[in-house]
């Protein structure tokens, strides 16, 4: 499976080791043409509004909304959260999102850079055990439509949710050294989801 | 569930995201927004850009807070304000009015000439200029959750930015070639904390995220200092000093992303206007040189 990270602006490199801990040997993707290559997508943490005005300039919009309506697994984290979100609430006027994932996602939803926190929280994939998760002015899930998964929730509000080949989580597992959610995406998102296109 | 704010992982971790990006010099909420739209990914409220506190003198202090929350309500990117280097209180009051990052900045006047803020102290994560290796990890070991290299801020004369990048990348390079056993006489060389020299040798980087700052003012120079292994980049003076800043702002992000592909940068360059007329470092005379700040 060749697996790529948008590399368009953010934290790119944490999302490159974690996949590398996975056993994937991941690519960069900043081109349509790159991504033409890869089977799956990490959306990594960053500047949401920077990331989808880059991605309309350079001409990746459009061609990674296709991709993600014929199927293509992707893992979104914070801004690849937001990225993924079929809609948004506190964004910058006239923001795009990639979509396909039916939620309305809150930007910014923990507040700002002086309540991100870290919390030690449980994760919905068979394991009791608590996981880290890092929130960095992060967004929170509003709203699910029919068939999307919530894996996790601090205070009520979803930070981990699923439907079908799309994963996103409002934190940020790159940041931490555990590999359990991105180890989830390649083996019970993206592997399943690649499956069944073929 | 116990949630802990504050934390190095959360301050070193907001840096993180900004890497790849342009962080823009704001002086009030119509040039925010403009710096929004370009794509830039994070703000810097001040009250005037190096460019106008070099030309009018006198002392540059922490900006008004009505002026900083009316950049924050003008936009949803992080905003960002400036303390002058050891004054805490400046520093308490930004953090009090929420701003996402504080920058312990030479641009403005110093308050204290031997100390500098403790910044583990703070929720608030800081950004602090350094020249060299030294000066970096004594930022980091007060508590610095982001380096940049200082540059000379207000000039549009990239070639400090280039010296001050080469001059840490250079030092990163030789420690990562020593013995272990030469690590300390480095440390002490360095004049920084053995630990965190022991820590650079290692993993050959330094253990924030590294950004470049000061007098870059074309797409050309932020693509330059991303090929000498900045982050991201800090553009003061150099967009809204120019003829036309929208444009400007939005050729530099392009450039700061593929600052490997000369020809999106030469794409981003056309076309831009007038640059901002700049003034040699050579020129300045060394009191009035920012860069020399900070200890």
């Amino acid at each position: 499976m060749k697996v790529g990270v948008l590399a368009l602006q953010g934290d790119v490199r944490e999302h490159l080791s974690a996949l590398i801990a996975c056993g994937i040997d991941p690519v960069q993707v900043r081109r349509p043409s790159e991504l033409a290559e890869v089977d799956a997508l990490v959306l990594p943490g960053g500047e949401s509004t920077t990331i989808a005005q880059l991605a309309e300039i350079f001409g990746l919009l459009e061609p990674i909304r296709t991709r993600i309506s014929s199927g293509m697994p992707v893992y979104g984290s914070c801004a690849g959260m937001i990225l993924l979100a079929d809609s948004i609430l506190d964004a910058k006027e006239g923001q795009k999102t990639f979509g396909g994932l039916d939620i309305t996602v809150r930007r910014n939803a923990f507040g700002r850079q002086v309540d991100s926190f870290e919390s030690d929280i449980t994760f919905a994939d068979g394991s009791a055990d608590l996981i880290k998760a890092v929130f960095i002015r992060a967004p929170w899930v509003e709203q699910i439509g029919p068939g999307v998964k919530v894996l996790a929730s601090v205070d009520a509000h979803p930070v981990a949710v699923r439907s079908d080949h799309l994963l996103a989580t409002s934190f940020h597992p790159e940041l931490t050294g555990d590999h359990r959610i991105h180890r989830y995406f390649i083996e019970e998102v993206a592997k399943p989801a690649l499956e069944k296109v073929k | 569930m116990s949630e802990v704010k504050g934390t190095g992982r959360v301050k070193r971790g907001m840096a993180e995201m900004l890497k790849g990006g342009v962080i823009m010099d704001v002086v009030n909420a119509e040039q925010a927004k403009i710096a929004e739209d370009a794509g830039a990914v994070a703000v810097m409220a001040l009250e005037r850009v190096p460019a106008d506190i070099r030309a009018q003198g006198g002392v540059a202090r922490m900006s008004d807070p009505d002026m900083i929350e009316k950049i924050q309500a003008a936009v949803s990117i992080p905003v960002m304000a400036k303390a002058r280097i050891g004054h805490f209180v400046e520093a308490q009051v930004l953090q009090s009015l929420g701003v996402d990052y504080i920058d312990e900045s030479e641009v403005l006047t110093p308050a204290d000439y031997e100390n500098h803020i403790d910044k583990w102290d703070f929720t608030i994560p800081f950004v602090c200029g350094a020249t060299n290796l030294g000066e970096a990890l004594r930022r980091i070991n007060e508590g610095a959750a982001m380096i940049r290299s200082k540059g000379e801020a207000g000039t549009g004369d990239v070639s400090n930015a280039m010296q001050h990048m080469r001059k840490i990348g250079g030092e990163i390079r030789r420690l990562s070639s020593m013995r272990e056993d030469e690590l300390y006489v480095a440390a002490k060389e360095l004049q920084a904390p053995y630990e965190l020299v022991k820590e650079v040798a290692q993993t050959g980087k330094l253990p924030v995220v590294l950004f470049t700052a000061g007098g870059i003012a074309t797409p050309a120079d932020a693509a330059l200092m991303m090929a000498m292994g900045a982050d991201g980049v800090f553009i003061g003076s150099g967009i809204f000093k120019s003829g036309n800043p929208a444009q400007r702002a939005a050729a530099c992000v392009k450039a700061t992303t593929f600052w490997n592909d000369a020809k999106v940068v030469a794409d981003a360059s056309r076309g831009l206007g007038e640059a901002m007329v700049g003034i040699n470092v050579a020129d300045l005379p060394a009191p009035h040189r920012l860069a020399d700040r900070g200890w």
